[in-house]
């Protein structure tokens, strides 16, 4: 059994996201880097199937060479291949991007056997195209589904029964495999690196693959903040002797009846 | 004369407000509103009344026996097909879950771009093969000019980003549309549903009381459900509260969680990260109580109480049940 989990190095921002002078990025002098939440879901979904059924994951990403940071994380946690496709760190737009993964999909399982599950995120955290899955996914002919919270799989039986999330519920699928998902937070809860993981994943080799650039017809003319909200903080009180002042607020809006 | 194909959603058979948002979008571009619905479970007159009262012409009905529930690769074939044979100028649909996947499933099919979560529509993507578009970034927190370039243009309006309006047009005319499905799309159709018991939900509820990292704990989150069950409404929290495994992530405000829009949303001992930020700024009035004047949550909130949460919050609910007698 093998899975491929896709993910994207964006920036962790804190209060605010800055944008470099030129507004062709997000101004990262002072942050640090991670994944979607959606796809560290992805990634702990695919440690937990190794676990239960016997196999290996593989991780990919389109990126800088640091987004080794990234790949170096998914293995601390139990996946077992890391693979780079390796850009100059500029934008790619989402054609161009599902076209360099579809190819690299297409070379690892000419030699190593194809995937039964590939797992993106339902949308990037910088970017949100909520696409690049759908793409990949079609080009290789094989079915997907997004917004995935539930992953049942019978390896098999060669299907996978998997969980939609909709409002007030779930839809339910049962796909062929080999498929293609693009999952949500709340898929489960992600575990931390150990130590020893940490420690293994060091030596962990990259497969890097320098990824051709063949862009679509969506590119990046600037990036900008959106308008300001006016702030008019009211100060209530301090500690407990504010609560009246809150509960009056409930009256006045109308909340306490 | 341009074709504006937008692309209809339906919810438990009714036309859903998102397809009259896109509708509504669509008129800001001069041409004729096309409407594709797909499948038969809803009424087609009543849709067609629907959509010409906002404004659409024609009211196209997909009609095929793979297009009863909702499949990801059955709707996006569908679209592919209608585009390849109504030849539209630009496809819109609303950005809602479902929305962006059959944009993106029609797209990848006939290797178009798709531009996703615009805020607006330029009159420009009407009538020219290169335009601009403004769409949201790190789930609203930023916004990016993206420009396309395609003889169809395909694009997403952001949820909520437009207000739908009616302006009481007459009803649509309509016919059918018999799409050619491969068989293979019914490997990805929706085969049942899991509901859960109706009630308020975070994203319906009047009043949300949200906790983060400085509720410390699980058991600590029982004055916000106190408080919650006291007042009708709901506890949510931040992903630090999640990742720790306190509350359930469908508890979680934010990007990667559930956007809500409560009349107060109450954020105890939550800094306010522009990813949680995103997630409660579509609420009317918001209540900070933290520790930390400076905090994100703080600045940006309509009141704030300086102070320890886990003394604060049990003075409220006592001063509600003295005043409750
Ligand atoms: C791509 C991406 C997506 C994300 N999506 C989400 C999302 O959907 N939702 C989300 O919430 N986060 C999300 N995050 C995480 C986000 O960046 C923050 O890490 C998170 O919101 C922090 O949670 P917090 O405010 O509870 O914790 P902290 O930032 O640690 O803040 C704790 C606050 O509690 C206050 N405090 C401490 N003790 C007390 C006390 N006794 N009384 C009162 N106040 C006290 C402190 O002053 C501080 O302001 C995302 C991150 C990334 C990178
Ligand atoms: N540069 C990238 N490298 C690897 N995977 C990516 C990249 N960009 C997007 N993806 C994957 O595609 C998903 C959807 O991205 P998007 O279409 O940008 O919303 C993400 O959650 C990732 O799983």
């Amino acid at each position: 059994m093998r899975i491929l989990v896709c993910v994207k190095r964006v920036p962790a921002p804190g209060a605010k996201i800055n944008i470099t002078a030129d507004g062709q990025d997000v101004d990262t002098a002072h942050l640090g880097f991670a994944m979607s939440p959606h796809e560290e879901c992805a990634v702990e979904e695919a440690v937990q199937l190794v676990e239960r059924f016997d196999g290996e994951a593989t991780v990919l990403t389109l990126g800088p060479p640091e987004a080794e940071e990234q790949l170096r994380y998914a293995s601390s946690l139990g996946v077992q291949n890391a693979v780079l496709l390796s850009t100059d760190g500029s934008a790619w737009d989402p054609q161009g991007t599902a076209r360099a993964i579809v190819s690299a999909v297409q070379s690892l399982e000419a030699e190593d056997g194809p995937f039964d599950l590939i797992l993106f995120g339902n949308e990037s955290a910088d970017s949100g195209g909520y696409q690049v899955g759908v793409r990949v996914a079609h080009a290789l002919g094989r079915p997907i589904v997004n917004a995935i919270k539930g992953i049942e799989p019978d390896f098999d039986a060669g299907t996978t029964r998997v969980k939609r999330e909709i409002d007030g519920g779930f839809e339910i699928y049962d796909l062929p495999l080999p498929a293609v998902l693009g999952v949500k937070e709340g898929l489960n809860l992600p575990r931390y690196p150990t130590m020893k993981g940490r420690l293994a994943s060091k030596k962990v080799g990259v497969k890097v693959i320098e990824a051709a650039a063949d862009a679509g017809g969506q590119g990046r003319v600037r990036l900008r903040q959106p308008p300001a909200q006016a702030s008019t903080m009211v100060k209530l009180g301090d500690g407990p002797e504010a609560a009246p002042a809150i509960v009056d607020l409930f009256e006045e809006l109308g909340l306490l009846k | 004369m341009t074709d504006i194909l937008v692309v209809a959603e339906s919810d438990a058979d009714v036309l859903s407000s998102a397809t009259l948002e896109a509708i509504t979008a669509a008129r800001s571009l001069e041409g004729t509103i096309h409407v594709l619905l797909f499948g038969s479970s809803v009424d087609a007159d009543e849709a067609a009344a629907r959509v010409g009262a906002f404004g659409a012409e024609e009211l196209h009905v997909a009609e095929h026996e793979l297009l009863g529930d909702y499949g990801p690769e059955a709707w996006g074939q569908a679209l592919a097909l209608a585009i390849d044979d109504m030849e539209p100028d630009v496809v819109v649909a609303c950005g809602t879950s479902k929305g962006n996947e059959v944009l993106a499933q029609a797209a990848a099919r006939l290797d178009l771009p798709f531009v996703a979560n615009c805020i607006d529509l330029p009159g420009e993507l009407a009538d020219s093969d290169d335009v601009v578009l403004t769409r949201v970034q790190w789930g609203g927190s930023l916004l990016e000019e993206a420009s396309l370039s395609a003889e169809t243009r395909i694009v997403s309006i952001s949820h909520h980003a437009v207000e739908a309006e009616s302006i009481d047009g007459p009803a649509a005319t309509t016919d059918t549309f018999v799409p050619e499905l491969h068989d293979t799309v019914a490997r990805s159709l929706c085969v049942g549903r899991e509901m859960a018991e109706a009630g308020v939900t975070l994203s319906t509820a009047p009043i949300v009381f949200g906790g983060g990292r400085g509720v410390g704990s699980a058991d600590a989150f029982a004055p916000l459900e106190e408080l919650a069950s006291l007042m009708g409404g709901r506890v949510g929290c931040s992903r630090a509260v999640t990742n720790n495994g306190w509350r359930p992530h469908r508890d979680q405000v934010g990007q990667t969680g559930t956007r809500i829009a409560p009349e107060l949303y109450v954020a105890s001992g939550i800094s306010g990260a522009i990813q949680h930020w995103v997630g409660a700024m579509a609420s009317k009035k918001i209540l900070a109580i933290n520790t930390d004047p400076e905090a994100n949550m703080v600045v940006k909130s309509d009141y704030f109480v300086q102070g320890d949460l886990h003394k604060v919050l049990p003075a409220v609910i006592d001063e509600i049940k003295s005043r409750r007698g």
